[in-house]
């Protein structure tokens, strides 16, 4: 059990392209981190640099009390789990197991007390003595989940582990880590690129964008205030609705001519001019009939284009504007889209105009030029 | 790209010893030896060499015996380069057409494969044998006095055909592998858009085939220059006299049994840049397909 | 597509007539005696000289050579093939593994220095080869035949294509789980690598039976001959004689290519796999 520590952790590659661009963190002791972000934000590369498989280029990384930056793999008293599951091809399941241990002079006694141990724990008992070749996806996936346990490492390190698991398997395998690693307390850290895993996962989140930081949080914090544009779109499914607005007297003007609507917006920081992103989760808006607009609110005409249902409710998709708009004209290709949630009941049939509101205290604002969040 | 994995100091330099060291001696060397003395002539009674400039080269390449090997061992190397991948690409394209018997087919075609040229060589002259020879006898029905050995012509002819029997179930093999790696959905793509078989084999299999087919090429090519020396050597029994002889055999002659040094390192190097040449086309080639493949 | 073609099961029996029947003939005729043969010519029937010619080959100095037994030139062919295999094998799979695993300062430059041995066969540079192995004294040796057939880079070729295929992450897994270098080739890369071996040991056996121009040269003392070379023997042997001992040299023959063919059909399949995933 240990706590990670990243100072400024920097990975320039022999090219000058800068993977990662200085990353500070602080995990606690028994924490489970998931490095969440699009591919090539870096995240892989810092987990290999924590795991020391990569290179440290500037920085420090402490492991407990030690700094790691050069030590070996194989001494940072870690284990990993990789995406293809890395098992040994040509050894049975108890060897991959066991292979780690031997290498390390554990007792033979101990080392089979071990696997005996892990293989009851994820019930891979029976396969002991197979070949990786001879289990099925889910079964090898428990295996190179084994051989993380039998090390007893200070900190599980997971690298997309679930990510060529089928659907179902890969949410049978999602809660049975979270379960594992509550029952054992190690500190883990889990990259993934699926915002899901990460949001069901993550005791913190540490959202990463082009090699930086963008936002760390516990996941609801993170949903519900994300730091910029690039985290609100890329935590929540379907993504956050992102408007591009200017502000005239108080008020907030949809950028695009034809639109309709807008959302009285207050606040010490958002002064007149152009500039703003709103950005409101599709769940969020309200129909106009049912709760009118207030101080503060957003208030938007749409009209339909596709109704989406997903079972236990249904995503409108909708261009901002329609008949009502004060230009009159049709709503265009030209005009900003919005999803919106709405009952599984509902019907609707394209070209329908609508309005919808959204309560004040769910629009998010942003700055349209840096993506980052306005303080309210 | 690979991430290199280990950075140790100096095991991957003892790793790479024994080959550097076996490449050095019996590769560089050699090949140095060979370059340089082709610009001496060496003393017929041993006593050191005299520098003569391009003299071996201008000498060899002027030599009419050495241009009409030049131009058999041409001649030779398109026959046989042509037939063999031919013959191969009908056999492969049948065995993959079969749905029944192809692997059987395919155990049957292959296994030449295994045997030496000169083994097939002496096979071969016991076929084309004047008191023994079958193939003699066949020739004979068709008028034909066939004199392996002693005509040219026919000397010849039989070299091509055991060259050509030799080499059949290598380019088999890779032929029938190539098309055995076009993808399945292709086909049935191919097979509703086009009616015609034949149609459909030249423009959609054989284009699918073409880097195999190139590979095959230079190989084959290489194949008929130098791995045919053994054939050469048992169907001319030994008595190069008057028979159609390849380049290669040409150095070995002169190097070893009339100790011309200078002129068969000459010839060496001639055959070190035909050989070179081949092979950067072929590098260049393979290079473009890890490009664009 | 699935329909049964007549036409082309007749272009393969042919196919597989033109290849397997002049072997058959060479064996069938074998069992004949020389004067026989010098007679009727090929045979297509089992004689009953089998064994006598056969154990002759095999166990009677002189015939064609003077001072060596059929039995003697196999052994020494194995030795050949055997053992030019496994050099190979030794030494392409250790360099193999430098140049994709090791971070090194010089890797390209080694890279070239080896990989321009693919360029130019053997037989370009025969006669220098002869007088660099005869300045070393090694004529007439098993090492001078095996060891300057090892200079050409075909089998680092092979390995290094495999190594690279195999995943990354392996090694990755491998570090953490304590595998230094050495223990990681012992413990992971050979075991994956048995197929590849396998295959390229096939190869390498044949190629090195199959030897000709090189141990010609290399080897006048008898005691040094293989099969394969032992045929210019033959033919010496054939100039000027009667009749021909026509059985013996089928029966050599036959033995010359027995044990190649033998090994390349038993193992046809990791034969193919190695030779054509290799040209890539």
């Amino acid at each position: 059990m240990a706590t990670i520590s990243l100072e400024e952790v920097r990975k320039i590659y022999a090219g000058g392209v800068e993977a990662v661009k200085g990353v500070s963190m602080d995990i606690a002791d028994g924490e489970f981190i998931v490095l969440v972000g699009p591919s090539g934000c870096g995240k892989s590369t810092l987990l290999r640099m924590i795991a020391g498989l990569e290179e440290i280029s500037a920085g420090t990384i402490r492991i407990g009390d030690r700094v790691v930056n050069r030590i070996d793999p194989a001494d940072r008293d870690i284990a990993m789990v990789f995406q293809n599951y890395a098992l040994y091809p040509h050894m049975s399941v108890y060897n991959n197991l066991a292979y780690g241990l031997r290498n390390r002079g554990v007792p033979k006694d101990e080392i089979d007390r071990r696997v005996k141990e892990a293989a009851r724990i994820l019930e891979i008992g029976a396969f002991l003595e197979r070949k990786p070749k001879a289990l099925s996806g889910g079964q090898r996936q428990r295996v190179a989940m084994g051989r993380a346990i039998v090390r007893e490492p200070a900190a599980f390190l997971f690298d997309e582990p679930l990510s060529n698991l089928d659907a179902k398997l890969r949410v049978q395998m999602r809660v049975e880590i979270k379960r594992l690693q509550k029952s054992l307390g190690t500190t883990s850290v889990y990259v993934t690129h699926d915002q899901l895993e990460a949001m069901t996962l993550a005791d913190r989140l540490v959202v990463l964008n082009g090699g930086a930081i963008e936002q760390i949080g516990d996941p609801i914090s993170v949903y519900e205030q994300p730091a910029s544009t690039f985290v609100a779109s890329f935590i929540g499914s379907p993504a956050m609705n992102l408007i591009p607005v200017s502000v005239r007297d108080g008020r907030a003007i949809l950028d695009s001519e034809t639109a309709a609507g807008g959302a009285g917006l207050s606040g010490p920081d958002l002064g007149n001019g152009a500039g703003y992103t709103l950005g409101v989760r599709p769940e969020h808006f309200v129909p106009a009939s049912e709760r009118p607009a207030g101080p503060g609110d957003l208030s938007l005409t749409v009209t339909t284009t596709v109704l989406e249902p997903v079972g236990a409710e249904s995503y409108l998709y909708a261009t901002i504007g329609g008949d009502s708009a004060t230009t009159g004209t049709v709503a265009n290709s030209a005009a900003p889209h919005v999803v919106i949630r709405v009952p599984a009941a509902a019907r609707h049939q394209p070209g329908e105009v609508l309005s919808f509101t959204a309560p004040a205290d769910r629009i998010h604002p942003f700055d349209k030029t840096t993506g980052k969040r306005i303080p309210r | 790209m690979k991430r290199a994995q280990f950075s140790s100091p100096l095991l991957p330099y003892f790793l790479l010893a024994p080959q550097l060291a076996i490449i050095f001696i019996f590769f560089y060397w050699p090949s140095a030896q060979a370059i340089q003395s082709s610009f001496y002539i060496e003393d017929p009674f041993g006593f050191g060499a005299t520098f003569v400039g391009l003299e071996n080269y201008t000498t060899v390449l002027g030599s009419s015996e050495y241009l009409r090997i030049a131009q058999f061992t041409l001649v030779f190397t398109l026959i046989v380069t042509f037939l063999s991948l031919s013959i191969a690409l009908v056999l492969a394209v049948k065995a993959d057409a079969v749905l029944t018997g192809a692997s059987t087919y395919r155990s049957l075609l292959m296994w030449v494969y295994a045997i030496a040229p000169p083994v097939a060589g002496l096979m071969g002259i016991m076929f084309f044998d004047q008191h023994i020879g079958p193939l003699v006898d066949l020739a004979a029905l068709f008028g034909w006095d066939m004199r392996v050995g002693v005509n040219y012509y026919d000397t010849a002819f039989a070299m091509v055909v055991i060259a050509v029997w030799k080499q059949i179930p290598y380019n088999f093999i890779f032929f029938l592998s190539g098309l055995q790696a076009i993808p399945k959905h292709l086909r049935e793509a191919a097979a509703i858009d086009c009616r015609s078989e034949l149609r459909r084999f030249w423009t959609v299999t054989l284009p699918m085939l073409a880097p195999t087919a190139f590979f095959l090429l230079i190989i084959n090519m290489t194949y008929a220059l130098f791995d045919t020396f053994g054939i050469i050597d048992v169907v001319t029994r030994n008595e190069p006299a008057n028979n159609p002889l390849t380049l290669v055999y040409k150095v070995y002659l002169d190097g070893f049994r009339s100790n011309d040094l200078g002129g068969s390192s000459a010839q060496s190097v001639i055959l070190m840049i035909v050989v070179l040449v081949l092979t950067m086309a072929q590098f260049r080639f393979i290079e473009r397909r890890v490009h664009y493949g | 597509m699935s329909r049964f073609k007549p036409l082309d099961h007749l272009i393969l029996m042919l196919g597989a007539f033109v290849m397997i029947a002049p072997v058959v003939m060479a064996f069938l005729t074998s069992t004949h005696s020389a004067v026989e043969i010098h007679q009727n010519g090929l045979m297509l029937s089992l004689g009953d000289e089998f064994l006598s010619t056969y154990g002759k080959v095999l166990t009677h100095k002189g015939g064609f050579t003077g001072q060596v037994t059929g039995m003697t030139m196999l052994m020494n062919s194995l030795i050949l093939g055997v053992g030019f295999a496994v050099g190979k094998i030794i030494l392409s799979m250790l360099a193999a593994y430098a140049l994709v695993y090791f971070r090194m300062p010089l890797a390209s430059l080694f890279f070239w220095i080896i990989f321009t041995t693919l360029l130019l066969p053997l037989e370009v540079r025969i006669l220098p080869s002869y007088e660099v192995v005869q300045g070393l004294g090694m004529l007439n040796s098993y090492s001078g035949l095996i060891v300057p057939l090892l200079a050409s880079a075909t089998g680092t070729f092979y390995f290094r294509q495999f190594f690279r295929s195999v995943p990354e992450e392996l090694v990755e897994a491998a570090r953490i789980d304590g595998a230094g270098p050495v223990r990681f080739f012992l413990d992971i890369l050979v075991p994956i690598s048995r197929t590849m071996i396998a295959a390229i040991f096939i190869i390498m056996f044949v190629y090195g039976w199959n030897q000709y121009l090189w141990p010609t040269l290399m080897t006048n003392d008898e005691g040094y001959y293989t099969l394969v070379r032992g045929i210019k023997t033959i033919l010496l042997a054939w100039i000027g004689s009667n009749i021909p001992e026509y059985n013996e040299a089928f029966a050599l023959t036959i033995l010359a290519m027995l044990p190649p063919v033998l090994i390349v059909v038993v193992f046809q399949s990791w034969f193919i796999k190695g030779l054509t995933e290799s040209d890539k």
